[in-house]
């Protein structure tokens, strides 16, 4: 089997350091649509100002370089067990050339690892077998600040008159992002998930954020509702950084899940403007980037 | 944009005010949620006993701090294994985790200066008007950008807290920051809040 550790370093660099051009894009138009000499387009235009500069230099967009979280899809013949390893070391290599931060922190001893290795699950690897002769690996690094400010709900919710419907997800998701004020670096992008269970709405709302913006849900009901949050989210005029302004939320992207009857969760994935997210695809002895 | 230079005397600290864009210059500390506790448990409220170096370390921060600047900032630093340390990526981090420490610690050493994101809460507002000090906003994720500003890393103290909770001191030039918070009660973060929970209501009505 091939070794792909420097492949997977390259992804790493990538991820860290190049924002894709979908999310550029967005914050480059939402400059305009903040007054001028306003805190909020001052934002912008740092962040933007940063966004050139990580390119160029290599480094971190954003110095919490998160949880690294990797999709593996992998036809049949690979050994998840090398491949683990692989990504592991490509990891810890990052670390040691600053194109991550050590951010794996026992949580009883207070210890920080150093190589961004922590037991089983730090990073985050899920795999999966699919068919066809092509390799993918997804990356995305989430920031703690926008991850403390995702949110669960149970419905129905009284505080919020939030009931089993699309009507009380939307109450729900917009009352996440008014707990979040700027806390989450806005602008952001909401991964949702309605049902499922705890631990699984948690998982799909993230995974929901690997698409590119724009992309709507297949599910016409599900698809107006994005659209209507992003609006919605963008009228509560909470703006970049907080600071006030037009441009809270750049997408949204739901899921639905299969619940449980006595179960109606709805998880709320914010993601941060430094969106960070990229894919490498192995096809025989080429290896692309996106 | 105003030039403000660490140590900052009460009279700056009175005169600016919320919105203002500031460069500040000087030298000032990274400490974040591993640092505050430490600070407020050891020397503060003295519910642990000084340990290891403790002692020292306070002491070199007492001067650092009085009339100084606190950043909630847990860096990317390259050098590490030569100490020929460099920050690579600087940005702040979330200062609310801080809201149970920050007015106690502001108030102890007499520091003048907060730089974080997403801003503070009632705690921390009424010491600024109390100590003073004012909060500085620094733009999230904008981590390269703002480690240009850092021209220099003078130490670091509590290095076993790991990288990014360690106590860095460092010079600055020209570091970009908007106040947030000032000494008069006022707080961007607070109308912020309270106007987009209007509209919330009225959208979830």
């Amino acid at each position: 089997m091939r070794d792909l550790t420097q492949e997977i370093l390259e992804l790493i660099r990538r991820t860290s350091s190049d924002l894709p051009a979908d999310v550029e894009e967005r914050l480059r138009a939402a400059i305009e649509k903040e007054a001028p000499g306003s805190a909020a387009r001052g934002a912008l235009e740092t962040i933007l100002k940063n966004v050139e500069l990580s390119r160029q230099n290599s480094s971190p967009i954003c110095q919490d370089t998160g949880t690294p979280i990797f999709y593996v899809r992998h036809p049949e013949g690979w050994s998840t067990r090398k491949l683990r390893e692989q990504i592991r070391a490509a990891l810890a290599e990052a670390t040691a050339r600053s194109y991550m931060r050590p951010n794996a922190v026992d949580a009883v001893y207070d210890k920080n690892s150093g190589n961004n290795l922590g037991g089983d699950d730090f990073p985050y690897i899920h795999f999966e077998e699919v068919e066809g002769d092509e390799l993918t690996i997804e990356l995305m690094l989430k920031g703690g600040g926008c991850e403390n400010v995702g949110a669960q709900y149970s419905l129905p919710d009284n505080r919020l008159g939030a009931g089993r419907d699309l009507e009380g997800v939307r109450k729900a998701v917009l009352d996440a992002v008014h707990k979040a004020q700027g806390q989450g670096c806005a602008p952001g992008i909401l991964g949702v998930a309605i049902g499922g269970d705890r631990g699984s709405g948690y998982i799909k709302s993230k995974e929901v954020l690997f698409e590119k913006l724009g992309q709507r849900n297949p599910d016409p009901k599900l698809a107006e509702l994005e659209e209507r949050l992003t609006r919605e989210a963008n009228q509560l005029g909470i703006g970049p950084m907080g600071f006030g302004g037009n441009t809270t939320v750049i997408d949204t992207k739901i899921t639905g899940l299969h619940r449980l009857p006595a179960s109606y969760f709805v998880t709320v994935s914010y993601m941060c403007w430094a969106y960070r997210r990229r894919k490498m695809t192995v096809k025989g002895e080429e290896v692309l980037y996106d | 944009m105003r030039s403000v230079n660490i140590p900052i005397s009460d009279e700056v600290i009175r005169s600016l005010k919320v919105g203002e864009p500031v460069n500040l210059n000087g030298v000032m500390i990274t400490a974040r949620d591993a640092a505050h506790k430490w600070m407020v448990e050891t020397f503060i409220k003295k519910t642990r006993p000084p340990q290891g170096d403790d002692l020292d370390v306070y002491e070199a921060l007492k001067p650092i701090l009085n009339g100084g600047v606190i950043y909630h900032c847990g860096p990317v630093v390259s050098g590490l294994a030569t100490k020929d340390y460099k920050f690579v990526a600087a940005g702040p981090t979330t200062s609310i985790r801080e809201e149970p420490y920050q007015a106690d610690v502001m108030r102890h050493f007499n520091a003048k200066g907060v730089i974080g994101k997403g801003g503070m809460g009632a705690k921390t507002l009424k010491g600024c008007q109390e100590v003073p000090f004012v909060y500085f906003h620094a733009i999230g994720g904008a981590a390269t950008y703002i480690a240009q500003s850092v021209e220099k890393v003078l130490g670091v103290y509590k290095y076993e807290f790991g990288v990014p909770e360690a106590i860095w001191v460092i010079q600055v030039r020209d570091f970009p920051v908007v106040v947030t918070m000032d000494a008069h009660g006022q707080s961007l973060h607070e109308v912020v809040e309270k106007d987009s929970g209007k509209v919330l209501a009225e959208l979830i009505a």
